[in-house]
């Protein structure tokens, strides 16, 4: 028998499990109108591959993957498509996402399916299969499974955890599929085994679920296969990947690792069921085990359709009539409904009807009396009081040193807390707020670029402008020193031409800067120099000074740039010469009034 | 910002106001000892502790414009006026009390934010006010064996009557300390204790009981997980420690640790102030910290310091000292203990 090991922290809640598990899984009925969300799994959102008045059948594509980490999305059931629009999403926002609405046509008419043995395909075309199968995770994170099915280079596989503890309250969809599904479920493992290559599979299974320990159990035995099949202590969060990790191998995943880099690898069973389902019978994943239970007259497991609309689920169970609301997922960590006709998804397992009684209204938040409750049942060992008081404070720099990610959202730390501090809910807004900040900040810094990049071009025309200018104005005041030195062959001094201060000034500037033209061309003048003359040769003299230090400044960064980035210096010169909007050069204001 | 509707939807039984119902359920054997030994008295005293605690509270809140009901049902005030109450002479005059009890409320208390926001132990706060402020009155306390009525008691505490020396002395802690420092070099310290009319059998005629049913009333919190054995223990540890030491290497001079553990406010402090989590450090090794050294200090005020105990300035020294120990005890979370 394997040791086992704990982790610290957890809670016992009430888990209400009974009710539900007295009946097997039934099989929904078909609703009326199904809305399928394209986005159902972490990572990119698949684009509709059908369009309003198609004709679907049961398991076809009607969202592929788009990227690595996406998963494809697929008919439920044969119909027409009604709508490919904004549909409430199973979301505690109340937000919208774009999903296919579908019109049963009662048929329920299969796609050909083509069973294939996997034994036989390389590892990247069954990974493929899952990702085009619309296999994720259905412990409720919802990563697309393909995506974990890869081994670390460096990092031998050592256990593969199999996650059928279960631990939220009122669930049982695990429980139930294991029980009466067991040998599928094994089945499932064995494609994770094949593709992974662990030393040892482990499966993980709170033990107040005696029946399905023996169920896989048998299974195990019967497909002769050597997994361990062991009952863990009921403590919740025990189905936490990273907590069941913890117990069955010893092994902590920090938040900045993947567990593959400590050679561990989780699925949850649910998972191992439909891609068992999806490789050897073809079927994609539209459907799922959901419990529905808490306040109706008939508490059980069914196997329901994805996008089901809330209404028509939860009247299979018969509601009583004080129910004030429907969960998705457990007490714990799950939401409330945003709207009856929001569907079902894949990360659904769970529907609990509340009451009242149920789950009474929290009494109001006091203030924090450090009592450390929190930090004692916390599994990731945080300090919530902590991170509660920098949330507050709204320091989130704070929040991040006492580990705010490392945060799994259980709700342990709010389950104890005697003065009723929603510390979950503070921890979200924490993170979210961390989220947009970075966002800002990212956003921020890429501006920044920009504008530097923008001065330094700008800079660079402009010098290159005043070498133009003062070369050509160099060349004029030599021009017109040479006529003055011919006027000033002639002895008639121009008397009216009273010099102005202004003038008087330039001159006086020039008759200081030791300027090449200058002096060139009052040497060479060898004659008293007109005023007018004297300022057009300071000026040029100074535009060439100016030149001077320009050119002793290259502009950076415009060396190694790619082609897109040189096109588009193009594009953007092209379009201010259009409008006009060249850079004034420095020197236009001096320039002298002839 | 916040939505309260929020999971978890399920949650346990746990408040603020079972948290301190408990806590004064804790200290009831105490009191019910203090009863027995010094008379009714003492449950004047409390009365006053805590209806003056309670109005004080109820000021502050309309003042600071909190919800009245939700804040004085939370029992943290009436515990805060009951280790007042227990650690104040109880035949000292009825507003000696009252001025701790304000004190403790009005400025430990609710000048820094109130319920869970202040720095210091308010009891503590309210004790150390009163031994620099009235450093007579709050060593006045009752011969153990004088019989007094409990209307002569009464008449004491409300003014009514003069106090009499007879009926009043210091408490044993502060009698041997007297001796000692009187009789220096010609009396032990084991043949004043062997003196049971002061010394009782082993720290203080009386004293004992009331002692030991603090112990008691810890053993309770312990085993409701209100508190957590860290900070008393520790408290216990740092006080048996250097009093230990100092015993076994003087024996005439220093009194034996277990006197040292059931005289004076001792086991008060170690399950009842030391414990207090708003005041207190919040980690473990922080909490172990925290005791240690504040038993320590508290056995080095009440022998090398002037006062006759220590516990009350110990506590308030290290409550200073609470941010910066619980800053470099971080406990090491989940998947970072290795630290390669």
């Amino acid at each position: 028998m394997l040791s086992l090991f704990k982790f610290k922290g957890g809670v016992k809640p009430q888990t209400n499990k009974t009710q539900s598990v007295s009946e097997p899984i039934a099989v929904a009925p078909l609703p009326s109108r199904l809305f399928v969300p394209l986005h159902q799994s972490i990572g990119g959102t698949p684009q509709p591959l059908v369009q309003a008045g198609d004709r679907v059948l049961k398991g076809q594509l009607i969202g592929a993957a788009d990227g690595w980490i996406s998963s494809a999305v697929h008919a439920p059931t044969s119909g027409t498509v009604r709508a490919i629009a904004e549909h409430i999403a199973a979301h505690p926002s109340g937000l919208t996402t774009l999903s296919v609405e579908i019109e049963p046509d009662g048929k329920d008419e299969w796609i050909e399916r083509t069973p294939i043995d996997y034994a036989k395909l390389p590892p990247e075309r069954v990974r493929e299969l899952l990702r085009e199968a619309g296999v994720v995770g259905l412990g409720g994170a919802v990563f697309p499974t393909h995506g974990k099915l890869t081994a670390s280079k460096t990092v031998p596989m050592d256990e593969l955890v199999i996650n059928g503890a279960e631990c939220e309250p009122f669930i049982t969809c695990d429980d139930v599929l294991m029980r009466e599904r067991a040998e599928e479920v094994i089945r499932g493992v064995g494609i994770f085994r094949d593709l992974l290559q662990p030393k040892r599979v482990l499966i993980g299974i709170e033990d107040n679920k005696p029946e399905a320990v023996a169920a896989l159990q048998t299974a195990v035995a019967k497909l002769n296969e050597k997994f361990e099949v062991i009952a863990v202590p009921t403590r919740y969060p025990a189905g936490g990947a990273k907590q069941l990790i913890r117990v069955l191998t010893g092994k902590e995943v920090p938040s900045s690792k993947r567990s593959t880099d400590l050679g561990v690898q989780c699925f949850n069973v649910a998972t191992a069921y439909t891609a068992w389902r999806a490789v050897t019978h073809g079927e994609p994943v539209i459907s799922r085990i959901v419990t529905l239970t808490g306040n109706v007259e008939r508490p059980r497991n069914w196997e329901a359709l994805i996008g089901t609309p809330l209404s028509e689920f939860v009247a299979l169970g018969q509601p009583k009539a004080d129910t004030n609301g429907y969960l998705m997922g457990g007490p714990m960590m799950g939401f409330e409904m945003p709207a009856m006709d929001a569907p079902l998804v894949k990360a659904t397992n769970c529907i609990i009807a509340g009451s009242p009684t149920l789950f009474p209204p929290k009494a109001p938040e006091m203030p924090c009396i450090r009592c450390g409750e929190c930090a004692k049942v916390c599994p990731h060992e945080l300090q919530p009081f902590e991170m509660y008081w920098f949330s507050r404070a709204h320091n989130f720099g704070k929040t991040q040193e006492y580990h705010i990610f490392d945060c799994i959202e259980c709700g342990c730390c709010s389950f104890v807390c005697p003065s009723r501090i929603p510390l979950v809910q503070y921890f979200r807004f924490a993170k979210s707020e961390i989220w947009a900040r970075e966002k800002e900040k990212n956003a921020a810094d890429q501006a920044k670029a920009r504008f530097e990049w923008k001065t330094e071009r700008e800079e660079r025309e402009k010098a290159e402008k005043a070498e133009k200018l003062a070369r050509a104005a160099a060349a004029q005041a030599a021009k017109k020193a040479a006529e003055a030195a011919a006027a000033a062959a002639a002895p008639a001094a121009d008397s009216d031409a009273t010099p102005a201060p202004a003038t008087a000034t330039a001159a006086g500037v020039a008759a200081q800067a030791p300027l090449p033209a200058a002096t060139e061309s009052a040497t060479t003048t060898d004659a008293p120099v007109d005023a007018d003359a004297a300022k057009k040769a300071a000026i040029a003299a100074a535009m060439e000074r100016a030149r001077a230090q320009r050119a002793a400044i290259q502009p950076k960064n415009t060396e190694n740039l790619t082609l897109l980035q040189q096109k588009d210096i193009a594009a953007v010169d092209a379009v201010r010469q259009q409008a006009g909007i060249e850079p004034a050069p420095a020197a236009e204001a001096e320039e002298p009034k002839s | 910002m916040m939505d309260f509707s929020t999971p978890p939807y399920l949650l346990n039984n746990a408040s603020v106001q079972r948290v301190m119902l408990q806590v004064l359920a804790a200290l009831l054997p105490g009191v019910a000892a203090y009863v027995w030994i010094f008379g009714p008295i003492i449950l004047v005293q409390l009365a006053l502790a805590t209806a003056t605690a309670l109005a004080a509270e109820a000021a502050m809140l309309k003042l600071r414009e909190k919800p009245l009901a939700m804040f004085l049902s939370d029992g943290s005030a009436i515990v805060t006026a009951w280790l007042i109450a227990l650690t104040f002479p109880p035949l000292s005059p009825w507003w000696l009390v009252v001025t701790g009890t304000l004190f403790a409320i009005v400025i430990a208390k609710h000048l820094y934010g109130g319920l869970g926001q202040n720095p210091f132990n308010p009891a503590m706060v309210a004790f150390a006010v009163c031994i620099v402020s009235f450093p007579a009155l709050m060593s006045q306390w009752p011969s153990v064996g004088l019989q007094v009525s409990f209307a002569d008691q009464a008449r004491v505490v409300f003014g009514m009557m003069p106090r009499l020396d007879a009926i009043s002395g210091a408490t044993p802690l502060d009698t041997l300390k007297t001796a000692l420092k009187l009789e220096e070099g010609t009396v032990s310290v084991t043949q004043l204790l062997a003196d049971q009319t002061v010394y009782g059998f082993f720290a203080g005629r009386g004293w004992e009981w009331v002692t030991g049913g603090y112990l008691l009333g810890g053993i309770f919190l312990l085993w409701r997980g209100i508190i957590s054995w860290h900070a008393p223990l520790s408290f216990i540890a740092g006080l048996t420690l250097l009093s230990g030491a100092l015993w076994v290497w003087h024996p005439a001079q220093f009194a034996n640790p277990f006197f040292h553990l059931f005289s004076g406010g001792a086991m008060l402090g170690a399950w009842f102030i030391v414990t207090d989590p708003v005041s207190g450090c919040t980690t473990m090794k922080g909490k172990l910290i925290f005791g240690f050294v504040a038993g320590a200090l508290a056995y080095l005020i009440r022998v090398f310091g002037g006062y006759p105990d220590g516990v009350a300035f110990a506590v308030l020294l290290m409550n200073i000292c609470v941010p910066l120990i619980d800053h470099y005890t971080q406990p090491a979370i989940f998947g970072m203990k290795d630290k390669s």
